[in-house]
């Protein structure tokens, strides 16, 4: 991460009954979720960033300013693109009328540094609604409109604000597919606003990680997932995502083989993978149990030598454990909830060589 | 209507022009007003609303009364009438439709302030992240967006422009071709005894007035079906 296309954010202001400061630093690409319960303040540093509000700070996406102690750039002066929770496209102009209306009606094609009309109405799978009103248009397809829209605008930088709460659950599984394209086809670095770790999980390859107006911790998706001592690893469903490559197909079992930072796992998968694929995987901390030694006969497929890098009590009768995998422990990380009795009577330690046992893999393409 | 005498058409002729200009002028300055009401955050928003709605409480007379004051030789009318080599404004078309303006205000300046604060400060923020600067947002979206309100301040105004009787009466007095519009032409027809001429416009106006309501219900049918 260079100096150069890194987004730097700092903002105070008041929030309702506390105050907002927060500042953090994302990597100039890839999908940064800004993530925390409602009413943390996520929302409104995404408006401070495209200076929808004004709050006193500093706002520097790579080496342009948008607003610091002297200046303060409108909004229609700073290149973002914005996605809202609902569509808000305009009543009164036609689905490519509203996709045009950054460029004022023009169809420009794809140049450098610059997304076509025709690239953003295939990828976003518009092209029969392009005469349509928005009022005749389903939610989903309204969404993708107003991705679409945001696109068009040239944007050096997308915000999206929870753009798939106001959908329900079928039209989210419809739109999810193309925030994943968006994140695989455009260098566009997104700031993408949630509460829905399971999202986040999906998208995100950065998290700032909000609480109360404040941030908690900001760093690469699976560190702030794992972190003993974050709120997230503490949750009732804690889980880690990795990122994986298909290494071997097993035809015969139906059995893939993902090679992950320090270890492979084996997951039964549809005849749809091909080997180099990349995959993100998630496990669960509830699905990884620890045995001192390799267990000699088990259903388990996945049982992976890995490290305690460290360990937290989580109430009075549990253990949250850090893993990580290899037998150096310099691999991936995972989390494993054990019960107090069992760390005990296994005499677990921090750096105690384990052999973790996964029950379940949740795969989801990249 | 060719028994109808020339008197009666020159103040038809004369209370459409009236109600046109003032229709016009109006929309030009009460949708400023309407787009501050709807969007400003000062405290004394709401005084001036009830400025502008004042007209609606008023006995048109009291507002005549002012009007007269002001528009006459001593007032500020006398002073920008003397650039026109004029003495006063009253008892003028120009006074008239001054007058007007200020009596239909509220009628114009509330359903378009309704349909910019029904259309909330989203589509605004919406033009400004795809780099519409505030004139362009206003133009490409606040008015398309708010045109419902402006069709029904236009047809309120022009109605209200065409009905009115006691401020004409104090600051236009009764002129023909000159002030003399439908409302004070019935008044003067009664005066008279002309009962027949009376009927007539008096049986138009009833006329025109259905027509006016029942156009404003069909269109804001249509505005809905169409609308977002």
């Amino acid at each position: 991460m260079t100096a150069a296309d890194t987004i730097d954010v700092r903002f105070e202001g008041r929030l309702g009954a506390f105050r907002l400061a927060v500042g953090f630093q994302a990597p100039g690409r890839g999908v940064t979720a800004l993530f925390g319960p409602s009413g943390c303040g996520k929302t409104s540093v995404l408006r401070a960033i495209a200076g929808l509000d004004h709050l006193t700070g500093l706002c520097r996406i790579g080496d342009e300013v948008w607003q610091d102690g002297q200046r303060f750039l409108p909004t229609h002066r700073r290149p973002v693109g914005y996605v809202f929770q609902e569509a808000n496209l305009f009543p009164h102009l036609s689905v490519k009328r509203n996709l045009l209306y950054s460029s004022r009606g023009k169809v420009l094609p794809a140049a450098e540094g610059r997304i076509g009309f025709k690239e953003v109405v295939e990828l976003l799978k518009v092209e029969p609604l392009l005469e349509r009103a928005p009022a005749r248009l389903s939610g989903g397809e309204r969404q993708r409109v107003a991705i679409g829209r945001a696109l068009l605008s040239q944007p050096r930088l997308l915000l999206m604000d929870e753009p798939l709460s106001a959908l329900d659950q079928a039209t989210r599984q419809e739109i999810l597919p193309f925030l994943e394209r968006l994140h695989d086809t455009l260098a566009l670095p997104i700031l993408y606003v949630s509460h829905d770790m399971r999202e986040v999980e999906r998208l995100a390859d950065h998290v700032v990680l909000m609480r109360e107006g404040r941030v908690l911790a900001s760093g690469p998706l699976t560190e702030i997932q794992s972190d003993p001592d974050l709120p997230l690893a503490r949750e009732r469903d804690a889980r880690v995502s990795l990122e994986g490559v298909v290494a071997t197909i097993d035809a015969e079992y139906g059995i893939v083989g993902i090679t992950v930072e320090g270890g492979q796992f084996l997951v039964p998968g549809e005849d749809s993978f091909k080997i180099g694929d990349h995959l993100r995987l998630a496990i669960g901390a509830d699905d990884v149990s620890l045995s001192r030694v390799p267990p000699a006969a088990t259903s388990i497929l996945n049982v992976l030598p890995a490290v305690i890098v460290s360990a937290r009590a989580l109430g009075r009768h549990q253990m949250l454990v850090a893993l990580g995998l290899g037998d150096n422990g310099k691999g991936d990380r995972l989390l494993a909830r054990v019960t107090r009795k069992s760390w005990e009577q296994l005499d677990l330690a921090e750096g105690v060589q384990v052999h973790a046992q996964i029950k379940g893999v949740a795969l989801a393409p990249r | 209507m060719a028994a109808l005498s020339p008197e009666i058409w020159t103040s038809v002729r004369l209370t459409i022009e009236l109600a046109a200009v003032t229709t016009a002028i109006l929309l030009v300055i009460g949708t400023p007003i309407a787009w501050w009401l709807a969007r400003s955050k000062a405290w004394w928003r709401e005084a001036v609303a009830a400025i502008v709605a004042l007209p609606l409480v008023l006995p048109p007379t009291v507002l005549g009364f002012y009007l007269l004051v002001a528009l006459g030789p001593n007032g500020l009318g006398g002073v920008l009438s003397s650039f026109g080599g004029l003495r006063t404004l009253a008892f003028t078309f120009e006074g008239l439709v001054i007058g007007s303006v200020v009596y239909s205000l509220p009628f114009v300046v509330q359903p378009i302030r309704n349909a910019f604060e029904a259309m909330g400060e989203r589509p605004m923020e919406v033009a400004a992240t795809l780099r519409a600067s505030p004139l362009r947002s206003f133009w490409t979206v606040a008015l398309p967006m708010a045109r419902p309100g402006f069709l029904t301040g236009a047809v309120l105004g022009f109605a209200h422009t065409v009905g009115e009787f006691g401020v004409v009466l104090m600051i236009g007095g009764n002129i023909p071709g000159e002030t003399k519009v439908l409302s004070v032409a019935i008044y003067d027809f009664v005066e008279t005894l002309r009962w027949r001429e009376a009927n007539i416009l008096a049986g138009g106006m009833v006329v025109f007035a259905f027509v006016v309501i029942l156009s404003m219900i069909a269109l804001e049918k249509r505005m809905r079906r169409l609308g977002p």
